[in-house]
């Protein structure tokens, strides 16, 4: 009868945007203003690298990458409900992953110097195998049995980081990260651009090779992104959702627990694989005490911070996470901070910092599970109804 | 033959302090359906405050170390109160990223309240030794499995006996149920809390007694209780004491033998010991040995 109007997604007259199908309900864009933030979003971030020192534009790539992290860690602990305290094996796997395949070869530790195109799909691959091997032993028992298993996967991992000399470097020594060449262009070196204009006018601009690793990240992030938010409109998104509102009821609507907890370890692994490789290239030479237990909790305040279960949240999680320590530097003259590591003050900056960190995920947990983004959808309810309160 | 004995000792002294460790966790899950992953920090603050009370107010170690734990209680149960007590009837995975944040926020303040001087908790066993069968036996070895061990038996008669124990082995079986009996379950999760912050202040005064000093960096040390309590079975006691010991004994015989037999292992390769054993059993025996099987009614 309607089927004009399936057709079109949306009414033409009466309520415009009432969403008269599934589909357009689902849709990635699903109202305007998502489109309009998205594309406004977009443009600042084009436009960032530009009017910031090299050191901040860093910052900002890290932010990209911690933004992936948190993405995988929110498909596993928001969308199916397990928490995992072992994002940080599974970055420091993905680093070494790709420094052994795309890295250089120095002394006795190994690197085989491949392209990016082929280091970075594995960096993420091999994770995903590990987890896949790993998962089955927490997931057939109900409970927290994930989180501890994970947290004894970054002990040992530390241990294996530390011995492994061939692949890591070994303890306090470390090695040169992979080297993100892809199809022979270098991501990370100082590039020229230049065209002609009608010609005559020849225009030159100064890359940056902070600038270029940044846009590079930038766009690996925004395409794992939308694969996850595609990921979570899917038949195994919502049975990630079944498995952790209720198990047994997923059960018995033939979800099968196992596969459905340990596909969401192994595509949490996958995510954190890529930025532990991507963050290697930023840190620029990676040993293995970086990979530790407080990496992994550095994840947790960017999905418990930015909001469980979903995608916006992690990213906004991840900018509160990798800016804050910028903006306690900028306090430490009102605050008692002690600029340095010292003893100093109240708390020195690193302290404040991880503090924050723990009080936050405690009144985000106990106050608005949502995380930032349900501050988010508050605000805007309320400018939605305003003047009225509801 | 003379390492080997010292060498069981020296693991049973570490399975005494994983048994503290153990039952800190094991009650908490009894009674909430939460680990505790705060211990560490809990566990450090109690080391702080049986030196601070013992090198401030002069005080013999022992008087100092139960006045530690009471301390600690008390921290336990306001923590409780404020930070996990609105999280009851919450999934179980946000109830235990509470405890992760808790643990980093008082592992910083335990930072600060240490400070950069040396805090020694004053203990009278120090790194004296006995001689027993010609091996070197650490008095501090034999002084923690004895304490552990009278520790663990006072909660664990309080538990059998005492009517507030009664009252606490209710409500880890059902809470509605003792809520309709009148007990007062939110009094018996803080009390959970308290017994347990006191079992792992405890813990970290042993742990930190023989001249080391008080440091942070030995929080992690109580991280190594969860495979002892995935070995034991999450709810149960006596699979905390039990399981403590494997792995301490384990432990301690990987620290003297893997080094001659097993170099290719690494140094420090005792310290992940626990872990691979955790990987083992959850291959083996998913619920460990005295673990309560879980079974689901819809």
């Amino acid at each position: 009868m309607s089927n004009d109007t399936a057709k079109s997604k949306r009414t033409t007259h009466g309520r415009p945007r009432l969403f008269t199908s599934y589909s357009g309900e689902m849709a990635i864009f699903n109202t305007r203003v998502k489109l309009i933030w998205a594309i406004l979003g977009g443009a600042v971030v084009l436009a960032l690298p530009f009017f910031f020192q090299r050191d901040m534009v860093a910052l900002f790539t890290t932010v990209f990458i911690y933004a992936i992290g948190g993405i995988g860690l929110n498909l596993l602990t928001g969308y199916a409900g397990q928490v995992s305290l072992g994002q940080a094996f599974f970055l420091g796997i993905g680093a070494y992953t790709a420094a052994v395949l795309g890295g250089e070869s120095k002394g006795d530790v190994i690197g085989l110097g491949w392209d990016m195109a082929i280091w970075l799909p594995l960096a993420g691959l091999v994770p995903a195998i590990i987890a896949l091997i790993v998962a089955p032993l927490a997931a057939r028992v109900r409970g927290l049995y994930l989180a501890i298993l994970t947290l004894g996967l970054v002990f040992i991992g530390e241990h294996i980081f530390k011995e492994a000399k061939p692949l890591t470097g070994g303890a306090g020594v470390g090695r040169t990260p992979a080297e993100p060449v892809l199809f022979g262009f270098d991501l990370f070196s100082n590039h020229e651009i230049r065209f002609d204009l009608f010609s005559n006018h020849e225009i030159r601009f100064d890359v940056d090779r902070f600038t270029v690793y940044y846009f590079a990240c930038f766009i690996i992030f925004v395409v794992l992104a939308l694969l996850a938010r595609n990921f979570t409109r899917s038949r195994f998104g919502r049975s990630f959702a079944a498995v952790r509102d209720r198990d047994v009821a997923a059960e018995v609507m033939g979800v099968s627990l196992l596969r459905t907890k340990s596909l969401a370890f192994a595509v949490s692994a996958f995510y954190a694989g890529i930025a532990g490789a991507l963050l290697s290239v930023i840190i620029g030479r990676i040993s293995p005490e970086t990979w530790n237990f407080f990496l992994s909790i550095d994840f947790l305040a960017v999905i418990f911070i930015g909001g469980l279960a979903t995608i916006t949240g992690s990213i906004m999680g991840a900018i509160f996470v990798v800016m804050l320590p910028q903006l306690v530097k900028a306090l430490t003259g009102v605050l008692p901070i002690d600029q340095g590591v010292g003893q100093g003050g109240l708390l020195n900056v690193f302290e404040l910092q991880t503090i924050i960190f723990g009080v936050l995920i405690v009144v985000f947990l106990i106050a608005e599970p949502r995380g930032l983004y349900g501050l988010w959808i508050r605000l805007r309810n309320y400018f939605k109804a305003w003047p009225f309160s509801y | 033959m003379d390492e080997l004995l010292g060498s069981i000792v020296r693991g049973t002294g570490l399975g005494g302090l994983y048994a503290l460790l153990g039952v800190s966790f094991v009650i908490i899950y009894r009674a909430t359906g939460v680990i505790n992953f705060a211990t560490p920090a809990l566990m450090i603050l109690g080391a702080f405050f049986t030196g601070a009370f013992g090198s401030s107010l002069g005080l013999p170690f022992f008087v100092s170390v139960v006045l530690a734990m009471i301390v600690m209680a008390a921290i336990g149960m306001v923590t409780e109160r404020v930070a996990l007590r609105p999280m009851v009837g919450r999934p179980a995975f946000s109830a235990a990223t509470v405890t992760v944040g808790l643990f980093i926020i008082l592992l910083i303040v335990a930072g600060r309240l240490i400070g950069s001087e040396l805090v020694n908790v004053n203990d009278p066993f120090g790194l004296n030794t006995i001689e027993v069968f010609g091996s070197t036996l650490f008095t501090l070895d034999i002084a923690r499995l004895i304490i552990a061990m009278v520790a663990i038996a006072i909660v664990g008669i309080f538990l059998a006996r005492s009517r507030t124990g009664l009252a606490m082995r209710a409500t880890a079986l059902d809470q509605e149920t003792s809520l309709a009996q009148g007990i007062n379950v939110g009094r018996m999760f803080g009390l959970s809390w308290g017994i347990s912050a006191a079992m792992a202040a405890l813990a970290g005064a042993m742990l930190t007694a023989g001249g080391s000093g008080v440091e942070t960096t030995a929080a992690l040390f109580a991280l190594k209780a969860l495979p002892v309590i995935i070995l034991g079975g999450l709810d149960s006691i006596k699979g905390a004491v039990i399981g403590g010991m494997i792995i301490g004994i384990v432990e301690s015989l990987t620290r003297t033998y893997q080094p001659l037999y097993l170099p290719w292992l690494g140094a420090g390769f005792d310290v992940i010991v626990p872990y691979i054993i955790m990987i083992i059993v959850l291959m083996v025996r998913p619920y460990g040995l005295f673990g309560t099987k879980e079974v689901v009614r819809v």
